[in-house]
């Protein structure tokens, strides 16, 4: 262990279940950081950042009683420990001694990031710029970001459980801005996973150039139509549907308050026998991948829909004790400043049968979404928004104009009820999901999906 | 004056560094948040902070660092690394720090009677809230109800000389409130903020979130329309924040503001008054100095249908030939200055909500919206959100409807402003805002 020794750690959980308590667990965190960008044409706000600190908390029953301090210092650590027991109201109870170190899937980070030096990174940023630029006069903006992070976490847990991890992250995004005469549209992209500098050494401008076709296509673009379609999305980007209309609802402890249409529908047949679903952490080097996740517990892939029937929910440690069932391997934290709660790692549909082309030759008149600019969802409801990024207009089975300001609005139920096809051709993509104030990075994904009919919101009266 | 301290020391360090000029903002806090859940409590934390984060300036290229480690040696490293990243800059020639510092007077942003509240009592605070929620009829569960808090100070030292620091006290509580059930279920938000817990009514804050729940029960969606839309407080507030940050000199310089070029222009009905004031004694955001040392100040924005100008910080300032307006921000310790708003104030109008309600005749009155963040382009301004409201018919409140969105672009909406409430209230979404309802002559709601 190298950021916290076992012996301080038994120490820290020994004093925080001096008045009792079911479980006490130290989460123990170094980051260091790394970010520059490019705008109108040039480099700025380099900037690094480190920081340590520890989390305790104590669950007694149903209330979780915890604490977090910046550093790790002794004194620091058995002070927070400390003043965390006080809030619990029982006898001293005496940890388990600590077993050896589990670590989980391993995701091979071939060259790190901090020993790239960061003039080649800004040169990188410049090679954007000009890629951006060259597609065309009418680009009138770019803004390129890099971003690395690496994380080391240390759980220790009162039942005995050791965990450690070793967590780098790269992202590379471009946003570019197209104008002709009065109007202006934006592009953007991203390349970015659980891995090293090694993931932008094939052709990382390709970025850019994605990022400024979209935005030039859409100063083509026509007012987005309104009402109900049918609707084609693309692959990669697109799972972001499923990650809102699904996924969120799927989290157990939105499940285990009532507080998501999925609940007590386990075994259902809620989608086509044709669909099926996956949460998984593990996949080597995806974005939202890690070994262990922020209890300690591996990483895994969880089936989520098989042949279009409910099969599991996604678990943390708590809500995987109520429920009786094992943790899947969800318990994520966004830093040792908050607590751990069930969210998505990477989350996709698994690869159909179809082609895009032919999903598209389907519909007779319907919208074909190719990328979102994000989503929302209520997961009580399961009520969604997504505001269509490109997207174009599907007239006699043929992809014709693009078109603008499109919202997609639905509930996660019945689009998943609508589902009607699915393509071969899975692509995962880099998001940060939003929780409870906690931001962490997830995959979402998916091969292109059509559905029977959802709501588009427009602009075109 | 452990914090400004440790603020001077990172300067030292960051000259000794090489450094042509330096600053460094310290922050150190204290929060406590209770979460309650079917009456219990289900989390309870006590936390402390602290952190630095240093500019370190090589002539005209600037460089950043942040950390934890408030020690010698730690704000040293700091130093070094914020010296170092300034290498990997390109120039600019605004680039640099404030030419004058200074701060406001700003009373009140500190309770004294926050240290009356012990936990215990805080906790009881989250309790009444959680209570009142589920009282209100209708309502079938309290998805969960949040107390927090925090106490904390903030010291900026710079080369030049400048050093100072205050201190601040903030505490919110929220509730989230289901009604109805299965397929019908609704959910409603109330919210609170205060200085101290004092200044927080438990009591509304629960009843908000049922009633809010409560009013959208048997919700079903509309017929696609164009008709006059009531924002209520909330939704109001959110879309200013979206107007704020185009406000904003960085967006406006950089291109992606939809009011580039447009200062002195009519761009709202004169019933909308719009400013940034970061010297209110209610605002969460107030301070007596900005990001980087500057006065805060209160800056009109758009006033008699005007615009009249941008939020600057000293490189927008300087690159604008104008003065700044002391809206460098600050996220926190982890991110170097930039132009932002501080706290955003809608004036209000003389109608209550009924009045908007009977003014819009037939329409649309909007408690709840969603996907702003990928809904508004902020460079076009056009934008189409989900929403949910109740139907206003023969200028009384109806039936409830969802899954439907409404869509414009900002400026025909705030040209479209054909009346302002009276109920003036903070509202924490769109970034820090203080907002009445508002009422749009006409707005694209798309249903089925």
């Amino acid at each position: 262990m190298t950021l916290v020794d076992p012996e301080l750690a038994a120490r820290v959980l020994e004093r925080a279940l001096a008045r009792g308590g079911d479980m006490a667990e130290l989460y123990a965190e170094s980051r260091r950081g790394f970010g520059v960008s490019l705008d109108d044409g040039r480099v700025e706000r380099p900037q690094g950042g480190r920081e340590r600190g520890a989390c305790v908390r104590v669950v007694q029953g149903d209330s979780t009683y915890y604490g977090h301090v910046d550093g790790l210092a002794e004194e620091d650590l058995l002070r927070v420990a400390g003043s965390v027991s006080e809030g619990v109201r029982g006898d001293a109870r005496r940890p388990a001694a600590l077993a050896a170190i589990a670590t989980g899937a391993r995701h091979e980070v071939a060259v790190p990031p901090e020993e790239v030096a960061a003039a080649r990174k800004a040169d990188l940023l410049r090679a954007c710029d000009e890629r951006a630029r060259a597609a065309g006069p009418e680009v009138a903006q770019a803004r390129i970001g890099y971003a690395e992070s690496h994380r080391q976490v240390e759980i220790f847990g009162s039942d005995g459980r050791v965990a450690a991890d070793d967590r780098t992250r790269i992202r590379l995004s471009a946003q570019v801005v197209a104008r002709r005469d009065g109007r202006v549209e934006t592009g953007t992209d991203t390349r970015g996973g659980h891995a090293g500098w090694e993931l932008l050494e094939d052709d990382p401008e390709q970025v850019a150039d994605e990022a400024a076709r979209r935005a030039l296509t859409l100063l083509d673009a026509v007012d987005a139509p309104t009402g109900r379609l049918p609707v084609v999305v693309g692959n990669g980007f697109g799972g972001v549907l499923l990650h809102e209309a699904v996924g969120h609802g799927l989290e157990a402890d939105a499940v285990q308050k009532q507080a998501s249409v999925y609940a007590g529908r386990l075994g259902e047949q809620l989608a086509p026998s044709f669909v099926t679903a996956y949460d998984d952490g593990s996949r080597p080097n995806a974005w939202g991948s890690e070994g262990v996740d922020d209890e300690g517990t591996p990483t895994r892939r969880t089936t989520v829909i098989e042949d279009g029937r409910l099969t599991s929910y996604l678990y943390d440690l708590l809500s995987s004790r109520k429920d009786g069932v094992e943790s899947t391997g969800n318990g994520r934290r966004e830093s040792f400043r908050h607590l751990p709660v069930p969210r998505m790692t990477n989350t996709f549909f698994a690869p159909g049968e179809a082609t895009p082309e032919e999903l598209i030759a389907g519909v007779e008149r319907g919208l074909y979404a190719v990328s979102f600019g994000g989503g929302q969802v209520e997961p009580a409801t399961g009520d969604f928004v997504f505001g269509v990024s490109e997207g174009y207009l599907i007239e006699n089975g043929r992809v014709t104009a693009p078109v603008r300001g499109a919202t997609l609005v639905g509930n996660g139920i019945e689009a998943l009820r609508a589902l009607d096809g699915i393509a071969g051709d899975l692509e995962i993509a880099t998001g940060y999901c939003g929780k409870g104030g906690q931001t962490v990075p997830a995959g979402v994904g998916q091969p292109h999906v059509r559905i029977r009919e959802l709501t588009v919101g427009g602009t075109a009266s | 004056m452990r914090l400004e301290d440790a603020a001077r020391r990172a300067v030292e360090a960051a000259q000794a560094a090489g450094a042509s000029d330096s600053e460094a903002w310290a922050e150190e806090s204290t929060s406590r948040r209770v979460r309650v859940y079917a009456g219990e409590v289900e989390s309870l934390s006590d936390a402390g902070g602290r952190g630095i984060g240093v500019r370190a300036f090589a002539g005209t290229r600037s460089g950043y660092a942040y950390g934890t480690e408030l020690t010698d040696d730690g704000v040293a490293e700091l130093a070094r690394a914020a010296r170092e990243a300034a290498e990997v800059a390109d120039e600019d020639e605004y680039e640099g720090l404030p030419d004058t510092s200074g701060s406001s007077d700003v009373p009140g942003l500190a309770s004294a009677g926050f240290a009356d509240w012990s936990t215990e009592r805080v906790v009881e605070l989250a309790l009444a809230v959680d209570r009142a929620a589920r009282s209100v009829p209708d309502v079938t569960q309290v998805e969960n109800s949040v107390y927090s808090d925090a106490q904390g100070s903030v010291a900026l030292a710079n080369s030049r000389g400048f050093a100072a620091s205050y201190g601040a006290t903030q505490a919110w509580a929220y509730s989230s409130a289901f009604a109805g059930e299965g397929a019908d279920l609704m959910t409603g938000m109330g919210v609170g903020m205060g200085r101290d817990p004092g200044e927080l009514d438990a009591e509304a804050i629960g009843t908000e979130a049922g009633e809010r729940a409560r009013m959208l029960v048997g919700a079903r969606q509309p017929d696609s329309r164009r008709c006059p839309v009531v924002l209520d407080a909330f939704v109001a507030a959110s879309f200013m924040g979206f107007v704020g940050a185009m406000l904003s000199a960085d967006a406006v310089q950089r291109g992606r503001s939809l009011f580039a070029g447009r200062e002195g222009d009519e761009v709202a009905d004169p019933v909308l008054r719009l400013a940034d004031d970061g010297t209110d004694p209610e605002g969460p955001s107030s301070a007596p100095f900005d990001g980087e040392g500057t006065p805060t100040g209160r800056t009109g924005l758009i006033e008699g249908g005007r615009l009249l100008g941008f939020l600057y910080d000293s490189r927008t300032a300087r690159r604008a030939g104008r003065a700044t307006t002391g809206n460098a921000s600050r996220g926190s310790y982890r991110t170097p200055p930039g132009v932002g708003t501080t706290n955003l104030v809608v004036a209000g109008g003389d109608l209550e909500l009924e009045g908007l309600v009977a003014q819009a005749g037939d329409g649309l009155y909007v408690t709840e919206v969603a996907g702003l963040h990928s809904g508004v382009n902020p460079v076009s301004g056009t934008f189409s959100v989900g929403a949910a409201g109740i139907l206003i018919e023969n200028g009384r409140l109806g039936r409830p409807v969802r899954e439907l969105t409404i869509a414009s672009d900002l400026v025909s909406m705030l040209k479209s402003v054909s009346a302002v409430g009276s109920e003036v209230r903070w509202v924490p979404f769109g970034g820090s805002v203080k907002a009445p309802p508002v009422l749009v002559s006409e707005m694209a709601v798309s249903g089925s």
